[in-house]
């Protein structure tokens, strides 16, 4: 009786460890509603290589516009799976575009090629953060349309699992039901 | 025999699903989560104070400059990331003439509080610097949610 008690109590306690580490707490927050379809705003900044990326260059694309920083560990921990997100469905019509909210290149230049980053990244500012409603936690990232609309936000580390059903939506109907 | 398989296997499979989080605390203990819950402040707490005619704190954002220049609590000074080493020297120099008992508030808001990484460090720094009266911010989801959003007091730019 009780070697079955201490097995369910392990049993339960194996699930919540798994399920915690999958869905790390995170409180929700307003900014996580839907998107409002809205035309993803266009910019023109600085890649590392100090060529200038404009995000129009990528319209009949579907888009996964990423705020990050190297010093924001939960935006580190999604970018292994965003390199994988990248290499399975590139060819299908996907572009990860990261927009690094550092202070300076330095840092993420460095972490670019240690990391063998396979998309873009350019220098984001204050003014790009404003034009996307204000980007004031990281990480954000935004899902757009190939028609140049926004289709979802998410705040915060998100199961990467969400992303590529949303992803995959885009690159079937063109949009997210 | 069979008893003893049964409490070994048990064993094993606990180890295994408390493994998670004893990695979890173990990585969290560089993080905001660390910090005692005495030496935090809340929002709204802070904007009482502001709003008060008493000793106003040195307010410190210690988290990134492009968020800083998005909004920021008007006043309080950017000094960097104190993830990184730089932005602890700034802010070392920065309170170095101060009294110790000076009433210091930081605050970062760049992630969720248990993956903040830069309050922590900072509230390391100014203790270890003698420092008695720090309070750190708490802000549960980021600066956006829990301070914009909020309507409390906003500034713009450098």
């Amino acid at each position: 009786m009780k070697a079955k008690l201490l097995i369910c109590m392990a049993l339960v306690a194996v699930c919540l460890g798994i399920y915690f580490l999958e869905h790390p707490c995170r409180p929700s927050s307003p900014h996580s509603a839907p998107a409002d379809r809205a035309l993803a705003p266009d910019f023109s900044l600085p890649e590392l290589t100090g060529q200038r990326l404009s995000l129009s260059t990528y319209r009949g694309k579907v888009v996964l516009l990423d705020f990050w920083a190297t010093w924001c560990d939960p935006c580190r921990e999604e970018i292994p799976h965003f390199m994988e997100l990248q290499s399975k469905y590139r060819d299908r019509g996907f572009q990860i575009v990261g927009v690094s909210m550092d202070d300076g290149p330095e840092p993420v230049r460095d972490f670019y090629q240690r990391f063998k980053m396979n998309y873009p990244v350019v220098m984001g500012n204050a003014k790009i953060g404003e034009l996307y409603g204000g980007v004031l936690g990281l990480p954000i990232a935004f899902l757009i349309g190939r028609d140049g609309r926004i289709y979802g936000k998410h705040i915060g580390a998100t199961d990467i699992t969400v992303f590529e059903e949303e992803i995959i939506s885009l690159l079937q109907k063109g949009k997210i039901a | 025999m069979k008893m003893n398989r049964i409490f070994k296997s048990g064993g094993i499979l606990l180890t295994l699903g408390l493994a998670p989080f004893v990695l979890i605390s173990a990585a969290s203990a560089f993080r905001a989560s660390a910090i005692p819950l005495p030496r935090l402040i809340n929002p709204d707490e802070l904007v009482k104070i502001l709003h008060s005619k008493g000793e106003e704190p040195l307010m410190i954002q210690v988290g990134s400059h492009v968020l800083y220049s998005q909004a920021h609590i008007p006043g309080s000074e950017y000094i960097g990331p104190a993830t990184t080493e730089g932005g602890l020297q700034q802010l070392r120099q920065r309170v170095g003439s101060l009294p110790r008992s000076k009433f210091i508030v930081i605050y970062c808001g760049c992630c969720p509080w248990s993956h903040c990484p830069n309050v922590k460090p900072a509230d390391d720094a100014l203790r270890a610097l003698g420092f008695t009266n720090v309070k750190v911010l708490y802000i549960a989801n980021n600066f956006g949610a829990d301070w914009v959003d909020k309507g409390y007091p906003v500034a713009k730019g450098d």
